[in-house]
């Protein structure tokens, strides 16, 4: 199981202050379902009952995970998933 | 090429190649140069837009005064054309912007109200918000849910491309208040079957994240996913080494923005030179880098760069 997942800051309350946790499955849902049981609330604050949170961005290898498959997106080893708050620019 | 004034020059950018990045004949790059608008930025066209829509509404009258949150560019698009129609221009802009910004504003007769460097633009945003709330004469045009800023793309950016390359396959630009994305993505999608609408997006350091919930995160309001194809997040590391190259391979002296964009329209590239695909790939170069030397973005390695931009907001 070696999926790097990175936390951004303002979440890493549930990672013991860790940057950056690992996990497995085979789809994202999976993954956060695995990351769960060893940091309990994080998925919560990631997933809601419509799927992704409005103002979570999750990147699989820098992509978008919305124009992949969202939570069903197939993940596997080697991989790395970000998270991100959504910001404004301009 | 002659106009009655700077403003009626606005637009018309030239589309140029890249010969020397472009992977093959069959793949090929195109930099469309939106620095070479009256003040230097692609956000001149949103700015020219959204103040003529508020004033054939009525919300702007001589004298007014203009309030936008705005990490730079939209805003000295914005004083240009505040100061030649005779409004005043207030900023709400995070801190942690170059020190060109502040200069250019204050050149233009903007008053600046700095935002806090932590939660970047989000903050500017709220402070924004809670201004107009406080000053109901203010107008507040707000970039990231005027129809008008997707509006002048879909009218001008996106037809000016399309005039220039029609044979485009891919649309790459970066992602802000997404007006560039929406206006120029829903022309083509309605004209270029199949065009891919990819947004690169600026990852910033962690200070620019630092909000204090998650749930005080910030959409656009004009944001519509069913618009592009697919969105990536470009590190300040690949968007610096980009814009160097851009300027080394091609001569091309962008923004750091403008190395977010390339290094997604770079990925398009790769991936359509592996399916065997033609590919005609435009993307922006948004602004020119003499507003970030300050930054040190140009100077040392690319991982010093990479330090000096730390916690620094480059689109």
């Amino acid at each position: 199981m070696a999926i790097e997942v990175r936390i951004p800051t303002i979440l890493r309350n549930y990672t013991d202050g860790a940057k950056a946790v690992e996990g497995g499955g085979a789809t994202l849902d999976e993954l956060f379902a695995d990351l769960e049981a060893r940091h309990p609330g994080l998925r919560d604050r990631l997933v809601d009952d419509k799927g992704l949170r409005r103002f979570v961005n999750v990147y699989l290898n820098d992509e978008d995970v919305r124009f992949l498959g969202g939570l069903d997106t197939q993940v596997s080893d080697g991989d790395t998933v970000t998270v991100l708050p959504a910001v404004a620019g301009g | 090429m002659r106009f009655d004034s700077l403003l009626d020059s606005l637009g018309h950018t030239p589309l140029v190649g890249l010969p020397r990045l472009s992977p093959s004949a069959d793949v090929r790059l195109w930099a469309k140069l939106e620095d070479r608008n009256p003040t230097g930025s692609v956000k001149d066209r949103p700015a020219l837009w959204m103040i003529d829509k508020a004033e054939k509404e009525g919300r702007l009258t001589p004298g007014c005064t203009i309030l936008e949150p705005t990490s730079g560019n939209t805003g000295i698009s914005l004083a240009m054309v505040a100061r030649l129609r005779g409004y005043k221009m207030i900023c709400v802009m995070p801190e942690n912007t170059s020190a060109e910004r502040t200069q250019l504003l204050k050149m233009w007769g903007a008053q600046i109200i700095p935002s806090p460097a932590a939660g970047g633009s989000n903050e500017a945003v709220r402070v924004a918000k809670g201004l107009a709330a406080e000053h109901p004469d203010w107008v507040m045009l707000y970039q990231y849910g005027n129809e008008a800023n997707a509006r002048s793309h879909y009218e001008t950016t996106g037809p000016e491309l399309l005039e220039d390359l029609p044979s485009i396959t891919h649309f790459v630009a970066g992602l802000g208040t997404t007006g560039t994305l929406m206006g120029v993505g829903r022309f083509l999608r309605e004209r270029v079957p199949d065009v891919a609408i990819v947004a690169a997006e600026p990852r910033y350091g962690e200070l620019v994240y630092g909000l204090r919930n998650i749930d005080e995160g910030f959409v656009p309001e004009l944001y519509d996913e069913s618009v592009l194809t697919t969105r990536y997040s470009v590190t300040s590391e690949a968007a610096l080494r980009r814009t160097r190259e851009l300027l080394g391979a091609e001569g091309i002296f962008a923004g750091i923005s403008t190395g977010c964009a390339l290094h997604a329209a770079l990925g398009m590239a790769d991936k359509a030179v592996k399916a065997g695909n033609r590919a005609d790939i435009a993307f922006v170069v948004a602004d020119a880098g003499w507003k970030y030397l300050s930054t040190g973005a140009y100077d040392g390695t690319v991982d010093e760069a990479e330090k000096r931009l730390e916690g620094q907001l480059w689109a």
